[in-house]
């Protein structure tokens, strides 16, 4: 598999009033050729940021990368100056936004502005391009291209305005597709769609997908592999199956409980207790111990490395190492282990086929 | 669209006759008459004048007979200045006052809208420190100290311009429009800085940038317009200021216009020539905010849709 982009010790600050927020704190991932990437994890836990980063979206004044770098065909996204950047923007980098409501302009012809990538970056005239444009649009699914191609956006649905900021981002055939959480702002039937055209667009194209939510039954639906995060880092990280069936840290565990599921038949949803760390004074040792019933005392000291868990599966704990207790993990989630083959509950008998 | 312009129309007209109205009545409460001045007249003589302009007859009467002549466009007869029809007195002075408006509203404007744009995309530097300063002794400082000011150093102290008067064609027009544009320039930078900084924070900026967009292509292409929604609603107003602006102005640099003709006109109780002028600057405002709601449908596509529906 060819790694397509590599983030290396990822640290960023943000330069606020109060002081540094310390936004991402070493991260690290690599996204490998057509792919896509599901990256989960509370609001305010570095996701988005982390994305934007990449594509250099941050405000400048405010915000500084503080160590690593971003290997995108080679080159350091972090080190590039902006002209550069900006040929890559839109080109070889694309994104979509969360609402589809803001994210296009109000004054512009929808034309206009699935056009602009292409004669931005294209030498074609600009006759050409419209026609890529109304092919695009109509790949993405809106009925009647050639004639809506002039209408302003507040005259589209918005599924339909999600789907044009879809074939906006597709103009120039993009080898990375950020979606920081295309669906969120949308309707659970709209959702669906989306997702079934961002699955089928992957298959076309053949581009590597990064894919922002918090909603772990879109990244069931969509991803190969899933980072989790948590207070600015990376603490989990693995195959699809690996991090919903054989979850190794006590984040992963409580996000997993606290989704809706159809074979648990508890009254009540579980929720994780407390609230997420404060980036301006992040803890010292592993982020999330505060609010981790399996905590150990190190958690309090130390920040824990990555163990392996299999070629593919890495997670940031302490209960890894060699010399941590066995802890046993939330009912709901052993019922999962149970059925994976290679984690420690697993029942060859019980499994589901 | 059509209907939407034709009920605009009809709604002009009633704001016009309610205009009229209220201006007569109120006129016919101020102390003092026409011919108040006359002083040197016994009491046979004033009524022989009151009688010849009709104002002996009673009030109702007065403003029936007004009101008839108005729908056919006659502005009545000035007191003042003898013989002279209303009408007349204001077609000779539209021109100065049409060039000063104008210039200083054109000018004002730009340049405002450029200084709000230069604010915004260099927020908290020189600039926008700069352009803030501007904007408040803009609003603050009203046009007749610029008047004075302009015309003490640039005409008197350093003879660039004519003081007054207008006389030097176009250099006349220069400092008095200078004059009257601080106040559009100062609203319009305020309003561009305000909306250029919000739009560009907007999800549709970042997502211009994500697709490769420059600077310039975002501030121009796509935030520019946006900017310009709110600063289009308060060109009405602006306009407003303008008229008031310029009967000061207007006096100050002693320029034949019709804000100089309507201020005389109210020093001798110029019954005919008050209302007339009252009237023609209704009308002008009137109008400016009829272009500029139309104007609203042009650059904002969400409005014009709106009004083509109603």
């Amino acid at each position: 598999m060819t790694k397509i982009l590599q983030v290396k010790d990822l640290e960023l600050s943000f330069h606020t009033f109060a002081g540094e927020v310390k936004a991402i704190r070493g991260v690290n991932f690599d996204l490998n050729k057509g792919e896509t990437l599901a990256i989960v994890g509370e609001s305010g836990s570095g996701k988005s940021v982390t994305t934007k980063s990449i594509m250099r979206l941050l405000p400048e004044s405010s915000s500084e990368f503080k160590n690593g770098e971003i290997l995108f065909n080679g080159k350091d996204l972090t080190k590039l100056p902006e002209q550069e950047m900006q040929k890559i923007r839109g080109k070889d980098i694309s994104m979509i936004f969360q609402d589809p409501m803001t994210s296009l302009n109000p004054t512009m012809t929808i034309g206009k502005q699935v056009m602009e990538p292409i004669l931005k970056h294209q030498k074609v005239s600009k006759a050409k391009a419209r026609k890529v444009a109304i092919e695009l649009l109509a790949m993405v699914g809106i009925p009647n291209a050639e004639n809506r191609y002039k209408m302003y956006p507040h005259q589209f649905s918005g599924g339909q305005r999600q789907r044009i900021v879809i074939a906006t981002a597709l103009a120039c055939n993009p080898q990375i597709l950020i979606a920081d959480e295309p669906t969120t702002a949308l309707d659970v039937t709209i959702q669906a769609q989306i997702l079934e055209l961002m699955k089928d667009i992957q298959k076309k194209i053949d581009t590597s997908i990064i894919f922002i939510t918090h909603d772990l039954g879109v990244v069931a639906n969509v991803a190969d592999r899933v980072a989790v995060m948590y207070g600015g880092k990376i603490v989990e990280i693995g195959t699809v199956d690996e991090i919903f069936y054989n979850p190794q840290h006590p984040y992963t565990w409580g996000l997993l409980s606290s989704m809706p599921s159809m074979d648990v038949n508890e009254e009540k949803l579980y929720a994780i207790p407390g609230t997420p760390p404060d980036l301006l004074f992040p803890p010292k040792g592993d982020a999330f111990a505060l609010r981790s019933e399996y905590a150990l005392q190190i958690d309090m000291e130390e920040p824990p490395p990555f163990f392996q868990v299999s070629e593919t599966h890495y997670a940031a704990t302490w209960l890894l190492h060699p010399q941590a207790p066995q802890v046993e993990p939330p009912a709901a989630i052993i019922e999962r282990m149970r059925t994976f083959p290679g984690s420690r509950y697993y029942e060859a008998t019980g499994g589901r086929a | 669209m059509v209907k939407y312009i034709g009920k605009r129309i009809i709604y002009m007209f009633i704001t016009m006759f309610l205009i009229a109205t209220a201006t007569f009545f109120l006129m016919q409460t101020l102390p003092g008459s026409p011919i108040a001045s006359y002083s040197k007249l016994n009491d046979t003589q004033k009524a022989i004048v009151e009688k010849k302009y009709g104002i002996d007859k009673p009030t109702p009467v007065q403003y029936a007979i007004y009101m008839k002549n108005l729908a056919k466009g006659d502005l009545g007869t000035s007191f003042a200045f003898k013989g002279k029809s209303v009408n007349d007195l204001l077609a000779s002075r539209i021109k100065p006052s049409f060039i000063l408006g104008a210039q200083a509203m054109v000018f004002g404007t730009i340049i405002g809208i450029l200084l709000g744009m230069l604010a915004a995309l260099r927020q908290n530097t020189f600039w926008d420190y700069g352009s803030t300063f501007l904007a408040i002794l803009g609003t603050s400082i009203p046009s007749f100290v610029f008047a004075a000011l302009l015309q003490y150093y640039v005409a008197s102290q350093w003879h660039l311009l004519p003081v007054g008067l207008w006389n030097d064609g176009w250099k006349s027009s220069i400092l008095p429009s200078l004059a009257l544009a601080m106040g559009p320039l100062a609203l319009s930078a305020r309003f561009i800085r305000t909306e250029m900084i919000e739009v560009m924070s907007s999800d549709y900026i970042t997502l211009a940038k994500a697709k490769g967009a420059n600077k310039f292509e975002i501030a121009f292409k796509h935030a520019f317009r946006n900017a310009l929604i709110p600063l289009v609603t308060v060109l009405g107003p602006v306009a407003a200021g303008l008229v008031t602006g310029s009967l000061v102005v207007e006096k100050i640099f002693a320029i034949p216009g019709i804000g100089e003709q309507f201020v005389s006109s109210i020093m001798v109780n110029d019954f005919a020539t008050i209302m007339g002028t009252t009237l023609f600057f209704s009308a002008f405002l009137i109008v400016v905010i009829f272009i500029v709601d139309i104007l609203y449908g042009v650059i904002d596509p969400r409005i014009r849709l709106a009004g083509g529906k109603s």
